[in-house]
């Protein structure tokens, strides 16, 4: 099976800082990732990587085995099969939440409004939000917000789905109905690589978990394994700090 | 007992008093304000009418039968100037967010495009509009080239050029006032930068900038009349014209007030675009 996703030898430099360090990553078709580590350990800036927000400065990126880090390489092309949600939402505060899902549909694939409507409707209601469909984002709750977020990256059809702490900005109470609709995607097969802060969440819907420091994978495996008995001091410090909360 | 909704519980005696003297306070607010505006009124009145040169004032700035006999005349240039307004405006607009953005393109491509952009803001802005008036009015005729546009056109090109350098400015800010997240989201999903431009950025940034846009309209409509020291008359040449007919300055003050009138549906939709910009940032 080859990976959908490979990172050689990634490097990323933010003027002194190096954030990305010959991180090498492959993830399988269907795999759930989870990337754990302090903050600036790496996590945002290697999914930012992967969707071409930002150039790596050596190493390579293949997406089902293409290069997609060869400059030649148009970018546009490469993030229509790569979705991502971020941690603030990012919804476009002029346009309604089914205007939001269907800008892409439309406009970058070209699809008939009134299929692209038809689908995007069908999504909304299958996360119980066809009622929202017209209204506008800032009437929305967090979560809501992120599930519209999550669901306009889906509808697209991607390859593979970047997670990037989807959770971190939303009040506690709000956070079941997100992660139930991630758990939802792993049921239906969708290969994901998300950045979280919850270990909980991770080791619930992760096949593998990335354990991130000073720009490298330190340690990886499943969850039980790298979040019950890490081997790297690191980790378990890491690990061990969060304990408590 | 009084009830504001249905089914709701009876107002306690604490809120029916607060709501109380609420009511006698804004009543109490409304009567002084009365009084000290027609105070102040009063005062004015007295002030003005009362000093040692207002008759000789009222005969030369107040003539109703001079305002009458000039009206039409200046009624003329007016609608010169609801002309002009209407087509300078539309070009300033449009030309001034062509450079602003032209401004914004990125790649070494561009350089000429963004320089040249970048030149006329600074060009357009820092010339008085009245040389532009003259160059374009006198200059450009004396090139006798062929199939020239009247006067008035030039007159008009020349507001435009000036009034976009300030327009463009104006566009640029409210596209550097969309946060860079947005463009994030709209180039993950796909959309190439022009995309993102189109049904991003452009559509938040120009609802931001709305009431700049629309002031910059109200001070456009007093400056179209600066074509008239080309030739063409506008209410403004038409009152002068008329002032020196009747050796009095009422025609100035027709003008005057028609000018306000002009500008106050402008202001006024200025004004509602800003609290509606105000309200839907509060969110609601």
């Amino acid at each position: 099976m080859t990976a959908v996703l490979s990172c050689q030898g990634v490097r990323k430099v933010f003027g002194e800082a190096v954030v990305l360090d010959g991180l090498d990553l492959d993830v399988a078709e269907h795999e759930v990732v989870a990337l754990i580590g302090a903050s600036g350990s790496g996590k945002s800036t290697l999914l930012r990587c992967v969707n071409l927000l930002e150039e790596v400065d050596d190493g390579m990126i293949h997406l089902d085995g293409a290069h997609i880090t060869d400059p030649r390489v148009n970018p546009d092309r490469v993030r229509r099969k790569i979705g991502i949600v971020f941690q603030a939402y990012n919804l476009f505060p002029h346009l309604s939440v089914l205007d939001n899902i269907t800008l892409a549909p439309v406009r970058v694939h070209k699809r008939r409004p009134a299929e692209a409507r038809e689908q995007a409707l069908a999504l909304l209601a299958r996360i119980g939000l066809a009622e929202k469909a017209s209204a506008y984002p800032d009437r929305l709750s967090g979560g809501q917000q992120q599930r519209v977020a999550i669901v306009r990256a889906l509808v697209n059809s991607p390859r593979l789905l970047l997670l990037d702490e989807v959770t971190s900005a939303l009040d506690p109470e709000l956070v079941g109905e997100v992660l139930d609709l991630i758990r939802d995607l792993k049921a239906d097969g969708m290969t994901m690589v998300l950045a979280t802060h919850e270990m909980t969440f991770a080791r619930q819907v992760a096949d593998r978990v990335c354990f991130l420091d000073a720009g490298r994978i330190l340690e990886q495996g499943p969850p039980e394994q790298v979040l019950d008995n890490p081997v790297e001091p690191r980790t378990q410090q890491f690990l061990r700090r969060l304990a408590p909360a | 007992m009084t009830r504001l909704v249905d089914g709701a519980p009876p107002l306690s005696a604490v809120q029916l008093d607060r709501i109380a003297w609420r009511r006698r306070q804004s009543i109490r607010s409304i009567l002084v304000a009365a009084a000290s505006t027609a105070v102040l009124g009063v005062l004015l009145v007295v002030a003005v009418t009362g000093a040692p040169g207002w008759d000789r004032v009222r005969a030369s700035f107040l003539d109703p039968s001079i305002a009458a006999d000039a009206l039409p005349d200046i009624l003329r240039g007016l609608w010169l100037n609801v002309r002009l307004l209407f087509f300078c405006a539309l070009g300033s607009l449009a030309l001034g967010l062509v450079i602003a953005l032209l401004r914004t393109l990125r790649g070494p491509v561009f350089f000429p495009v963004r320089a040249l952009a970048t030149s006329y803001t600074y060009t357009f802005r820092g010339l008085p509009l009245i040389i532009v008036i003259y160059v374009l009015t006198l200059g450009v005729p004396g090139l006798r080239l062929q199939g020239m546009p009247s006067v008035l056109v030039l007159g008009g090109a020349a507001l435009v050029l000036t009034y976009s350098g300030y327009l463009a400015e104006v566009f640029r800010a409210g596209i550097e006032s969309v946060h860079p997240s947005q463009v994030a989201a709209a180039r993950s999903l796909g959309l190439t930068y022009r995309q993102a431009m189109r049904h991003v950025v452009l559509p938040q940034a120009v609802r931001r900038v709305a009431p700049p846009l629309l002031n910059d309209t109200v001070a456009l409509q007093k400056d179209v009349g600066l074509v008239s020291l080309a030739g063409p008359i506008d209410a403004v040449r038409a009152a002068q014209i008329s002032t020196a007919e009747h050796f009095n300055y009422t025609p100035y003050i027709v003008a005057g007030v028609l000018f306000v009138l002009l500008a106050i549906p402008l202001i006024a939709v200025t004004d509602w675009v800003t609290l509606r910009a105000a309200r839907r940032q509060a969110g609601r």
